[in-house]
């Protein structure tokens, strides 16, 4: 391992996020409060979850986890396509980098922009709403699980695509479906016995479980079923990233 | 960060090819390369667009895999010890690209640190300097011209000082009094011993200053060797003979040799070693052409590597 490789190109790609902030993170932590608002204002009273949970505090870890996994996924596909495109690969493909090492950098550079929109939302939704916590190292272990897979996702979606577009798609076909069925504005046992066994193979379902299990100390499914279904994600994904870099994928054969 | 050198790493050529061949679909990029590139080497690498020359250098930066063959840098095969073989190595893309978010110095930290590099700001500040970039150091890439951006380039694949400087056609585009500086710096490189391999389509350029030259075709290797022996190489010069008169008849042993035959001046092909000038001048004469002027005109490196590439280009041929 060299970490002052390593960690260059995390800080090159925490740079990256940080200069346009106004667009990585406060944009991200804007939607999520106007969904807070406009969903909690719908529907609070309406339905109860969890009993004594009110719906607005019931939607508010779904929110959060939504917003730092979507953004995780964001920053490393967007970087990734982005300097494949503009053809700025080569600054990251001339040093002697292993796999391993750009994927530490990429994935952390990712979790850290994950977890500064999820810091954001938690502290608007803290101050209008009030969050309580059950265990704050169950919320933090889901918040860097569940970027670290969706970082790993967006490496492998970014390394595939040609174009912006491809990025696009996987996005609105695969990651938004799979998150909008994962219970994030429901619970989802109130769901049909289909469609809950279909949310229970959903591996998203597991990511905003176990996280919301840190907020109210109650979730669907054993919050130790979320973290191993979460921990064998983050394996395989993992191998396959750095499977993926050492044999150029698309990057060294374009 | 430390690095082994191997016992023999004097005698180790700066890049060595071994039959490398990258194919692209039907078309073959390049084809059965072999070929060494000694240490301390100005090195010209010539051909018509197309010819593979970006494909060659590409697969000895590890950019693109190639079919089959060996690459080593300084002794370190490309892939299986590419650290090694990436820090010796230089490379200046044809294409400019640049990362639109940072400052030209922070590109050239962020640069040095994927090098393991940390604290080369003297040798930053040195770089800018000598590529006359000084005053645009805190500026935003997006915002440098085009001939600016390469010279960042350039830059940028010097910052952890490599031992072997690859340049893809680093003048195009760029201004003369750029190009003049540029020169002047990479031949201080040279000088200091780096290797410098370089392509133009800029003949003179390489004829000035290149030790050695390949040139290659369609992804085939068609001559390296020294500049001088390139220069002289089969067809050698031509001999310009201008007589008193309008001439009409050439002695039949010479006829083969005219390039050129317009009113009073005939030109023929000479070899340099093998022909001797006085004879072919009696021999006119004994034709009585009486002659009032002579004059041998040297091949410049474009008429060789035009003889060379040519058959096909037809533009000047
Ligand atoms: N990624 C690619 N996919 C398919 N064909 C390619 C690719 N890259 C290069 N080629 C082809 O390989 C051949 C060699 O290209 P290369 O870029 O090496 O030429 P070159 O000698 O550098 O030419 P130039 O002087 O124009 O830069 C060309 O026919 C080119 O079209
Ligand atoms: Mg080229």
């Amino acid at each position: 391992m060299n970490w002052i490789a390593t960690y260059t190109l995390l800080s090159k790609e925490v740079t990256r996020w940080r200069k346009v902030w106004l667009q990585t993170v406060l944009a991200p932590v804007v939607t999520a409060l106007l969904y807070l608002l406009v969903f909690g204002h719908v529907l609070e009273g309406r339905v109860e979850v969890f009993p004594g949970v009110s719906y607005t505090e019931f939607l508010i870890p779904g929110l959060l986890m939504m917003a730092v996994i979507q953004n995780a996924f964001a920053n490393t596909s967007s970087s990734m396509i982005q300097s494949k495109v503009m053809g700025s690969i080569v600054f990251i493909l001339l040093p002697p980098f292993s796999a391993l090492e750009m994927f530490l950098a990429f994935i952390g550079a990712a979790i850290l922009r994950g977890l500064a929109v999820g810091v954001g939302v938690f502290l608007l939704a803290y101050f209008y709403v009030g969050v309580s916590i059950e265990n704050i190292f169950v919320i933090l272990a889901f918040a860097v699980l569940g970027s670290y897979v969706m970082a790993a996702l967006g490496l492998i979606a970014g390394m595939w695509a040609e174009k912006f577009d491809q990025i696009a798609s996987f996005q609105s076909f695969l990651i938004v479906p799979l998150t909008f069925l994962s219970g994030v504005f429901y619970s989802i046992t109130s769901l049909p016995p289909f469609w809950y066994q279909m949310s229970k193979a959903n591996p998203f379902f597991y990511m905003i479980d176990g996280f919301r299990y840190g907020f109210f100390g109650q979730s669907d499914q054993p919050v130790l079923l979320s973290l191993a279904v979460m921990l064998s994600a983050s394996v395989v994904l993992t191998l396959g990233c750095v499977l993926m870099l050492k044999s150029g994928y698309k990057l060294r054969d374009a | 960060m430390t690095q082994e050198i191997p016992a023999n790493a004097e005698q180790q050529p700066a890049i060595s090819l071994r039959g490398v061949t990258k194919r692209y679909g039907k078309l073959q990029a390049l084809s059965d390369v072999s070929f060494d590139i000694r240490q301390g080497e100005f090195f010209g690498l010539l051909g018509p667009n197309g010819a593979g020359k970006s494909t060659l250098i590409s697969a000895l930066a590890g950019l693109i895999r190639v079919n089959s063959g060996h690459i080593s840098i300084l002794g370190a095969d490309v892939e299986k010890d590419y650290r090694r073989a990436r820090m010796n190595l230089g490379v200046v893309p044809q294409e400019i690209v640049m990362d639109p978010f940072f400052t030209v110095r922070e590109t050239l930290e962020f640069q040095s640190g994927y090098f393991g590099l940390r604290n080369n700001g003297k040798w930053i500040d040195e770089l800018l300097e000598q590529l006359g970039l000084n005053d645009k150091a805190d500026s935003n890439m997006r915002k440098l011209s085009g001939g600016m951006k390469r010279r960042v380039l350039i830059a940028q694949a010097l910052v952890h000082k490599p031992k072997v400087l690859v340049l893809d056609e680093p003048t195009a585009g760029v201004d003369v009094e750029l190009r003049q500086s540029m020169w002047r710096f990479v031949r201080r490189l040279h000088k200091e011993g780096h290797t410098i391999v370089l392509t133009t389509h800029y003949l003179e350029e390489a004829e000035e200053l290149c030790d050695r030259i390949a040139i290659i075709d369609k992804g085939k290797l068609l001559a390296l060797e020294t500049k001088q022996d390139l220069l002289a190489r089969g067809l050698g010069s031509k001999l310009l003979v201008r007589a008193s008169h309008s001439i009409e008849t050439i002695p039949p042993q010479y006829l083969d040799r005219v390039t050129r035959l317009a009113g009073n001046e005939v030109e023929l092909t000479i070899h340099r070693d093998s022909d001797s000038i006085m004879q072919i001048l009696d021999g006119l004469r004994a034709a009585s052409i009486s002659i009032e002027y002579v004059s041998v005109l040297n091949d410049s490196l474009e008429d060789v590597f035009i003889r060379m590439t040519g058959e096909q280009s037809g533009v000047r041929a």
